[in-house]
């Protein structure tokens, strides 16, 4: 048997009442890429901050290379070898891939000669690791996979042998993740130590030796990669059986709710976001619209919902058109009959600090139904706000409990208990299932199916392929703000659709 | 317990807490000054409740702070933090003085509610165009809001020197109005019941502050408007999201902080000095900022908050005038340690007082 990279012996760690981690016990082999794989809240990143020196673990014991190690800080941990991509880069932005990789490395009196030195070693990296990034190139110009090649890098040159990340592909395309899992190939090839953490079951079948899985702050599971598979790691993930593909019956589309015609949006610095994007969304039909976070769908979402003001083109809901608003009105366009589950529930879809039964009138607070003469009927609010969250199965189901004491998935089904309630003609709905755990996504991507079968128009923005490809019945993809193709979900490919969503377009593929 | 109750008893304790360290300190202070801080309480506490004038001077006080906490909270619950009260105060019972030099000979009964409603217009005025600029053009409001203390401070110098005074004063303030439009002072009121107290510039204009006091309550928590004032004020980007018009509520807010700043000209010009006098709001606007943030921006708060500024102003002075090492600044140091620890440094013991209650709330 191999020698063990890290290993963790009955970590346990608590916030208050609620326990993050529960006796979790890890092995992870040296030179091999090793997953970590849970729902959101299972733990996986307090696991991964104690091992990183960001959390102090209440019991338990860490080996590093076989050597038992305290890691009270992220510098204990950089000395133990160990390096960190986060899911959020830690780059300044306005700083050279040199400058950025130097940062907090820097030593003597002249910063040249540690620019020198680090560039020298930089360069030898870039070439034994096959990273190549331009080190003279401001991080701000470089696209998402290149930033993250210089955490990489960054990591590398500290002198890290067991690198972990964090969430990595989240932001970025299929094909880019390719190659990222390329660079994770040839790092361990080289006999570093990888750790891999995700929700995505893909990801873990693609590229891992081994993986572990944590439900509820538990290790429940150790698997060699080539000895499991999907059914069963999402099983583990849950506790229970989960429907990989969502049940639905064929589309029948209706007549055009929504029609989009040659919008286009520039915003306040001058970029222009959205190029003249045309389509149209049906009544009982689901149009998805898939694409690299980035590429101007929350802006069109935006346009479309009245946040932001339609500055060119025109946009038809149930007949009623819009050629232009100097300022948005998500008023007006709820009084059309439009429903919007916004991107982010946290500051946009809900105010946090009010209470549940605040928050279930948000943007249908003027409803004659909840007002009397001056006041609000409270009474009335509290009770359809209760009626709403037992309808709903947002867990508890207080309406006077604030929303920001629910966890994310329920605070997401608040949100889409609010939106689908109203009973909407059209519904647009951004990352239903952003943040939010499996039995949560599973109960939405229901609702969704089901107001679709109903016979509701529903435009659908998300960065998620598989809930894209798993509820559309139209897919429209976007890259830098224009609508590079559409697809019937039927006939969909992943492949196809990940080179639109990199803005290759068939003819040229 | 639940959530909401924990919540109050730490809001609560915390600023008793830090009343209480504010009055030790002060008690520190008056010791070694060579005094007998126990004295000094009692002279104080004698001095704002002890007898029906002192407790006159105290309420009459606190009503006035009750205006402009009110108008400092609304501010403070749409996002803004609105210290123009001051000139809000001062514009607003410009209007007050001369609807009643205009209206004089009328009923009292309609020359009340016409006040009131010149009061709102005037100093919603003053209130809305600081709020326009913040709403459209994105000046910062405690910027402009000082500014127009200022611009209200020149015109009314000008306007009382040079329009309002009567030929042949020497001092810049207008003729006293004629007494039918005087607010009724409370030992009159209570003169109708048979009851009889000493005369203090304490009016009925007190009855009018609690009522605003509820009005405003239920205006914040229990309308729409309010509702749309507080999402504006917690969270703009679901505001915008829910359609609701940030800039607006940001106007109609600095309108009701006017309207009620403004209500200090009623207690003071048309409930106690029956003319417009120059620099009639000193103070009271600023002392409103204090009295908002230690009351935690809540009407009961603020009545409480007011309650003891009332107490302070009034005790206080009684304090300067009974005790010969206390002079009138030593009160301003004991009013200055209250706004210190109650209201800028609030957040000291919290952590401590928040942990000991939720270990209190678990058994």
């Amino acid at each position: 048997m191999s020698t063990s990279a890290i290993e963790l012996t009955d970590i346990n760690k608590n916030f208050g009442n609620v326990c993050a981690n529960k006796d979790v016990s890890l092995k992870v082999e040296s030179g091999t890429i090793h997953g970590i794989i849970g729902e959101n809240g299972a733990g996986k990143s307090t696991l991964m901050s104690i091992l990183y020196g960001f959390y102090l673990a209440d019991s338990g014991a860490i080996a590093v290379q076989e050597k038992s190690t305290e890691i009270r800080s992220a510098h204990d941990a950089i000395a133990a070898g160990i390096g960190m991509v986060h899911q959020h880069f830690m780059l300044v932005d306005t700083f050279t891939v040199l400058e950025n990789v130097v940062l907090g490395t820097e030593t003597g009196f002249s910063l040249q000669e540690s620019m020198q030195k680090t560039e020298r070693e930089l360069q030898r990296l870039e070439k034994d690791y096959h990273l190549e990034v331009d080190i003279n190139a401001v991080i701000n110009t470089l696209p998402v996979g290149l930033q993250q090649r210089v955490e990489i890098l960054k990591a590398l040159y500290r002198g890290a042998d067991i690198l972990i990340l964090d969430e990595p592909t989240g932001v970025l395309t299929p094909q880019e993740a390719d190659h990222l899992f390329r660079i994770l190939n040839e790092l361990r090839e080289q006999g570093k130590t990888v750790i891999l953490i995700t929700h995505k079951l893909r990801e873990i079948m693609a590229t891992t030796d081994n993986v572990s899985v944590m439900r509820q702050g538990e290790m429940v599971a150790h698997r060699k990669t080539s000895e499991t598979n999907r059914e069963e790691l999402a099983e583990l993930m849950v506790g229970r059986k989960v429907l990989m593909q969502v049940d639905k019956a064929p589309a029948k589309p209706g007549s055009p709710m929504l029609t989009v015609k040659h919008l286009d949006y520039t915003d306040d610095f001058g970029v222009r976001r959205v190029k003249d994007v045309s389509f149209e969304v049906n009544c009982s039909e689901i149009v998805g619209i898939a694409g690299v976070s980035g590429n101007g769908q929350s802006e069109l979402m935006d346009v479309i919902t009245g946040i932001k003001p339609l500055q060119k083109g025109q946009i038809q809901i149930s007949g009623q058109t819009i050629t232009s608003t100097v300022r948005g009105n998500a008023a007006a366009m709820r009084r059309f009959g439009m429903a919007h589950v916004p991107e982010d529930r946290q500051r946009r879809g809900l105010v946090t600090s009010f209470s549940a039964n605040e928050n279930i009138i948000l943007g249908y607070h003027k409803n004659p139904s909840y007002n009397n003469f001056i006041e609000m009927d409270r009474d009335f609010i509290i009770q359809s706000c209760k009626k709403q969250m037992e309808h709903f199965d947002v867990r508890p189901d207080n309406p006077h409990l604030r929303a920001s004491l629910f966890s994310g998935g329920n605070q997401q089904k608040l949100v889409v208990a609010r939106e689908f309630e109203r009973d909407p003609a059209l519904l647009v709905v951004g990352q239903p299932t952003r943040g939010v755990d499996i039995g949560a996504i599973e109960f939405i991507h229901r609702q969704i199916i089901a107001m679709r079968d109903a016979g509701k128009a529903v435009l659908l923005v998300s960065v998620e392929l598989d809930e894209i490809l798993s509820l559309s019945d139209r897919i429209l993809v976007m890259f830098d703000g224009q609508i590079m193709g559409e697809i019937l979900a039927k006939d969909a490919d992943e492949r196809e659709i990940g080179l639109l969503m990199a803005g290759v377009r068939k003819e040229a593929a | 317990m639940n959530e909401r109750r924990t919540e109050t008893l730490v809001v609560t304790l915390v600023t008793v807490t830090n009343l209480l360290i504010a009055f030790f300190i002060s008690g520190v202070v008056i010791w070694a000054l060579g005094e007998d801080p126990w004295f000094a309480l009692k002279t104080l506490l004698y001095g704002a409740f002890g007898y029906d004038e002192g407790l006159g001077y105290t309420l009459y006080y606190t009503t006035n702070f009750i205006f402009t906490g009110l108008a400092f909270a609304i501010g403070f619950h749409c996002g803004l933090f609105n210290i123009g009260a001051e000139g809000q105060a001062y514009i607003g019972g410009l209007g007050v003085g001369l609807i009643c030099l205009w209206l004089e000979d009328w009923s009292l009964w309609l020359v009340f509610p016409l006040a009131v409603l010149t009061s709102i217009i005037l100093g919603g005025i003053w209130g809305a165009i600081p709020g326009y600029f913040k709403a459209k053009h994105g000046s910062h409001e405690v910027v402009t809001t000082i500014m127009f203390n200022f611009i209200a401070s020149v015109i009314m110098v000008n306007i009382l020197s040079h329009v309002l005074r009567p030929p042949k004063e020497m001092s810049p303030e207008s003729r006293e109005f004629a007494e039918g439009v005087w607010i009724p002072q409370m030992h009159e009121i209570f003169d109708w019941f048979g009851i009889n107290i000493t005369q203090t510039p304490l009016n009925g204009t007190f009855f009018f502050a609690l009522i605003c006091l509820v009005l405003v309550w239920r205006f914040i928590w229990y309308t729409r408007w309010g509702y749309e004032i507080r999402t504006v004020g917690t969270n703009d980007t679901a505001a915008v999201y829910a359609g609701i018009s940030v800039s607006r509520n940001i106007i109609l807010a600095m309108v009701v902080c006017g309207g009620l700043a403004g209500f200090v000209g009623i207690n003071e010009i048309m409930g106690s000095s029956h003319r417009i006098m120059l620099n009639f709001q000193a103070g009271i606007g600023f002392t409103g900022i204090a009295v908002s943030l230690i009351g935690r921006n809540h009407p009961l708060g603020i009545l409480l908050a007011a309650l003891l500024f009332g107490i302070l102003y009034q005790g206080g002075a009684e304090l300067s005038f009974e005790v010969q090492a206390i002079d009138r600044h030593l009160v301003v140091l004991i009013q200055g340690l209250v706004i210190l620890f109650a209201g800028a440094l609030e957040n000291l013991f919290w952590p401590q007082i928040e942990y000991f209650v939720k270990q209190l709330a678990r058994q």
